[in-house]
């Protein structure tokens, strides 16, 4: 017990708890933003797997931690495209075309990865991390969340300021409205297909970021389905916290905590098996589901194409 | 407006709805494959090799067994426009019960009856896995596709311990189950290598068919489908309606992989999925949910996934690269729905002329061509055992 409570073991515990977070978070941020105009995009996993492999190849090639986030961002928007003209500008099934960019994604990402790296596979060596003055010192706390890396910061930023926008500015009322009531959107002078547009725009780039995030620094390598459900994880949350964004940001990091308990219980001497340690984040999510189901709420304009006339 | 079609006519557009998807799905992949190195050409004369000549055909044809069933039991919940995207899972436990289950009962009982008993408990299996996602959809709407899909990461570690632990054969120090012994498998169809289960497969997609097209209860599915509230209106109990398309899609799906194990694999190695419902989602849609229109989409991938296998090797590729051709159909499926959506109900205030020529370039965009087959498709013989 002893070993339990000492404190390098609990500064990795935590350390761990948000590496593996923050990918879930970011995408599922992303897919708050989509949500909350009226588009359900179930092929997040996909898109994460694209921004996942950009940013590792852009970072392998160039060297830079930040090129590779970057990779990763635009790789989460051109995974979104497909979703931004099928389903925004054309009003085909989301459904499918989704679970389209699921398959793709998973697909190609395999194919490109094991046909340049299995020969010589790549890993990526350690990002710099800032270490906040002062914060950094505490015991415990300070090495595991004021040690981080500059991407983490600017994540936790970007999920503030976005959970601040959509509450509190024009542009998340038009947001909101185009998932709630998209016909009021529309008299009231805004245009649905622009507002669901920049939604989609940007809740790709999240999700690629949580991909970026999730490869060059909770894995710091790529393999194949290196997402393993992560995205589909990403949208139940999504439901669940009914588009609030800091509900999500707290749930993500329950998810944290769900994956990191395995390894843990295994360094204090219990042995749990590595299929449970899998399973357990996917359990948590199911029973989440059935304890909540009631107030899982999504926007009533979700899934539905918006045509202007139509009842 | 002309609401009236010849039969013709209908099967017409309905030919050209289904096939021209998949053409252009073939055409940009093969642009894809040229775009990472690879020849399209050397993969597609090896799926013609290693799926069709030869007795290779016959290796098409029991990779055709699971995956009929899987469509069948996709196409149940679908047409009552459930999602059940669960299907990995729901395979999975299927076969385990199979491989796991089987060579206990292969001991006490008579083959032919144990493979019964195997059966049931595999339908039932899957019924009652499906249970959770259903009563949360028809208690409080939780959208059963997330709920499916969550079921089906879980089912896949459930057997993962089952093949680590009680089912582990204690003679092999893989983590896998007993082999089953040759004289307690599937039978052959007489002079050929093809178990029965592909009769089975046929039988069950021709009564489904029957039964969803010409009964009353495809009327109350179909009725459900199209409007729960309408159904409630006619007596319809949806929540009940929810739980039985769950089950029956769900057992069937588990019953595929039962019949897999029993009928080609013999045995099940831990981590092994073969995502068989990914690649048959796609062709329930082009089959327009109809059991027997999926029989000639089924028998085109199969022979796309038996030849695959190699001819990717062969062309430098990885199996993976089907998982793109299929979300390749995918979304050219939406996009010629959408295309023809529009030219059959009129939709659009462009005159008809000029409306072909903006939708020209829509149509013309899509080029090129095709690409690759994965999955394990393996006899039955000692030698290649080992790839399960």
């Amino acid at each position: 017990m002893s070993d339990m409570l000492s404190a390098a073991f609990v500064t990795v515990f935590i350390a761990t708890v948000i590496a593996q977070a923050m990918p879930l978070m970011l995408a599922a941020v992303g897919e708050t933003i989509g949500e909350q105009a009226g588009v359900l995009n179930l092929g997040i996993e996909g898109v994460m797997l694209i921004g996942a492999y950009s940013a590792f190849v852009a970072t392998l090639v160039s060297g830079s931690f930040w090129v590779g986030v970057l990779a990763g961002i635009v790789g989460g928007i051109v995974g979104n495209l497909a979703m931004l003209v099928l389903n925004v500008w054309l009003g085909l099934n989301q459904i499918v075309i989704g679970l389209a960019v699921t398959l793709i994604g998973e697909g190609i990402t395999s194919v490109l990865y094991l046909q340049n790296y299995t020969k010589s596979p790549a890993s990526l060596g350690t990002p710099p991390k800032i270490a906040i003055p002062g914060l950094s010192d505490i015991p415990v706390v300070g090495p595991s969340v004021f040690g981080q890396t500059g991407i983490f910061w600017i994540a936790v930023i970007v999920a503030l300021v976005l959970a601040f926008a959509m509450a509190r500015t024009n542009w998340g009322l038009s947001t909101r409205s185009a998932g709630q009531k998209p016909s009021s959107l529309d008299a009231a002078g805004g245009s649905v297909v622009r507002t669901r547009s920049i939604a989609v725009v940007l809740s790709g780039a999240l999700v690629g970021f949580g991909g970026a995030y999730l490869s060059l620094i909770t894995t710091a390598t790529f393999s194949p389905m290196l997402t393993n459900g992560l995205g589909f994880i990403a949208i139940v949350i999504t439901m669940l916290s009914r588009g609030r964004i800091l509900v999500v940001m707290i749930t993500s990091l329950v998810y944290g905590l769900a994956v990191a308990i395995g390894p843990a219980l295994q360094v204090i001497g219990f042995t749990v098996p590595a299929d449970i340690i899998k399973m357990l984040p996917f359990i948590i999510v199911i029973l989440m589901l059935i304890v909540f189901a009631r107030s899982s709420v999504v926007p009533p304009a979700l899934g539905t194409p918006y045509t202007r006339g139509a009842r | 407006m002309n609401t009236e079609t010849s039969a013709a006519r209908r099967f017409a557009e309905g030919f050209i709805r289904a096939v021209v998807p998949v053409l252009l799905a073939l055409i940009v992949s093969a642009f894809v494959m040229m775009a990472i190195g690879a020849s399209p050409l050397e993969f597609f004369a090896g799926v013609w090799k290693y799926g069709i000549t030869g007795n290779n055909w016959q290796r098409s044809l029991v990779l055709m067994a699971p995956l009929v069933i899987v469509a069948v039991g996709l196409i149940v919940a679908f047409r009552g426009q459930l999602w059940n995207l669960g299907y990995n899972g729901q395979y999975l436990l299927g076969a385990v019960v199979a491989s796991g289950l089987g060579p206990i009962l292969f001991d006490v009982m008579p083959a032919f009856l144990a493979t019964i008993v195997v059966f049931i408990v595999a339908v039932l299996a899957g019924a009652v896995w499906s249970l959770i996602p259903a009563i949360l959809k028809a208690r409080y709407g939780t959208n059963e596709i997330i709920t499916s899909l969550v079921m089906s990461f879980i089912a896949v570690g459930v057997v993962n311990l089952l093949i680590k632990g009680i089912f582990k054969d204690p003679g092999v120090t893989t983590p896998q189950t007993a082999v089953i012994p040759d004289d307690e498998l599937l039978p052959y169809i007489p002079g050929t290598q093809i178990h029965i289960g592909f009769v089975i497969a046929i039988v069950l997609a021709v009564v489904a068919q029957f039964v969803l097209s010409r009964t009353s209860f495809g009327l109350r599915v179909d009725i459900f489908g199209a409007s729960p509230k309408a159904a409630r209106h006619v007596g319809l109990n949806s929540t009940w309606m929810v739980i039985l398309l769950f089950a029956l899609s769900s057992g069937l799906i588990a019953f595929a992989g039962s019949i897999d194990i029993l009928g080609q694999f013999t045995y099940q190695r831990a981590d092994w999925d073969p995502r068989y419902g990914d690649a048959v989602m796609p062709l329930v849609f082009l089959a327009r949910f109809r059991p027997v229109a999926a029989i000639p989409f089924v028998a085109f991938y199969a022979v796309l996934a038996t030849g695959g296998t190699l001819a990717a090797q062969q062309a430098g590729l990885n199996v993976d690269f089907l998982l793109v051709i299929v979300g390749l159909i995918l979304l050219f499926m939406t996009i010629t729905e959408y295309i023809g959506d529009r030219r059959k109900l009129g939709q659009s205030y462009v005159p008809a002329g000029l409306r072909r020529t903006v939708l020209k370039p829509f149509l013309g965009s899509s080029v090129a061509s095709s690409s690759a087959g994965t999955s394990a498709t393996e006899s039955r013989s000692a030698s290649e055992r080992t790839s399960v």
